[in-house]
């Protein structure tokens, strides 16, 4: 099973709504309670770093037996080093999206400590893509 | 403990989502940062706040908050009030600061957990 959103650059009104989508849909499945929470954290955050500094990108999640993988790929600045990018307190988040309480520099810690593997390719100045993927039981 | 029993002690006005006020509190979440909040926070949790944008809702949903308290008076603007009113998690607010409300709740869940004392 794929399920495919577009997510629009600066929209933040409809932030998170591509990731409640998904969540949904994995309770429907009945994937475990606890693997739900995870997954929804990550993508989430990687939903909102295209909201936040991107122009605009898909969401894509692919459902197979024992393991859910998300790809988050964006039209964008991109991220010119991806390392430092990682660090918790790290961001370059503008004073508008700071007021409203993001740009704490803690979204992609957040999905690396909520999926099982990660992956982040990126150029600057053409865009970023996310995989992450999450292994289950049951 | 209840939703709707933290309104008394906390001086709680309720705004919006009041579908939600039996739900259950399993504890309290104090943050304005909201990646702090998706990273840290924990289902049932009160979430604790100054801001009063729909990006609140969205998370509380995402998280399963129990409901969102707003600080020194803010009030949740309509978007904010209409996904709540959805989403049916309560958004209430209080005159209090982030302190003083945070302090209160927890000697209110403190008390709920070990009977016969205060
Ligand atoms: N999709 C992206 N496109 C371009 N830059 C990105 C993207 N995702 C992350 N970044 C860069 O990496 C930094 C750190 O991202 P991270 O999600 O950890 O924090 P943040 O988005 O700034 O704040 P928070 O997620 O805590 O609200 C960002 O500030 C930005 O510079
Ligand atoms: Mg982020």
């Amino acid at each position: 099973m794929e399920f495919h959103y577009h997510i629009e650059g600066g929209d933040f009104s409809r932030a998170g709504s591509a990731s409640s989508e998904i969540k949904k849909i994995l309770k429907q499945l009945n994937v475990d309670p606890r693997v739900v929470k995870r997954v929804v954290v990550a993508l989430y955050e990687a939903e909102v770093n295209v909201v936040a500094h991107a122009r605009e990108g898909e969401m894509k999640v692919a459902l197979g037996p024992g393991v859910i993988e998300a790809t988050i790929s964006d039209k964008g600045p991109g991220i010119p080093d991806i390392a430092l990018a990682m660090q918790e307190g790290y961001s370059t988040a503008s004073p508008r999206v700071r007021e409203m309480g993001f740009g704490a520099g803690m979204g992609l810690p957040n999905i690396k400590k909520n999926c099982d593997r990660l992956d982040i390719e990126s150029v600057v100045n053409a865009g970023t893509t996310v995989k992450m993927t999450t292994f289950f039981t049951g | 403990m209840k939703v709707h029993e933290m309104i008394q002690p906390l001086a709680l006005v309720a705004c919006s989502g009041q579908q939600g006020l039996d739900r259950e509190v399993s504890g309290g979440y104090t943050s304005d940062l909201l990646s702090d909040v998706m990273g840290h926070a924990r289902e049932g949790q009160v979430w604790i706040t100054i801001q009063a944008h729909r990006n609140v809702i969205a998370i509380a949903s995402l998280k399963e908050i129990a409901a969102v308290i707003l600080v020194r008076g803010r009030r949740p603007d309509e978007e904010t009030a209409s996904a709540s009113d959805q989403e049916g998690i309560p958004v209430f607010s209080t005159p209090l600061d982030a302190f003083e409300a945070s302090g209160i709740l927890h000697g209110l869940l403190n008390a709920a957990t070990t009977p016969g004392e205060g």
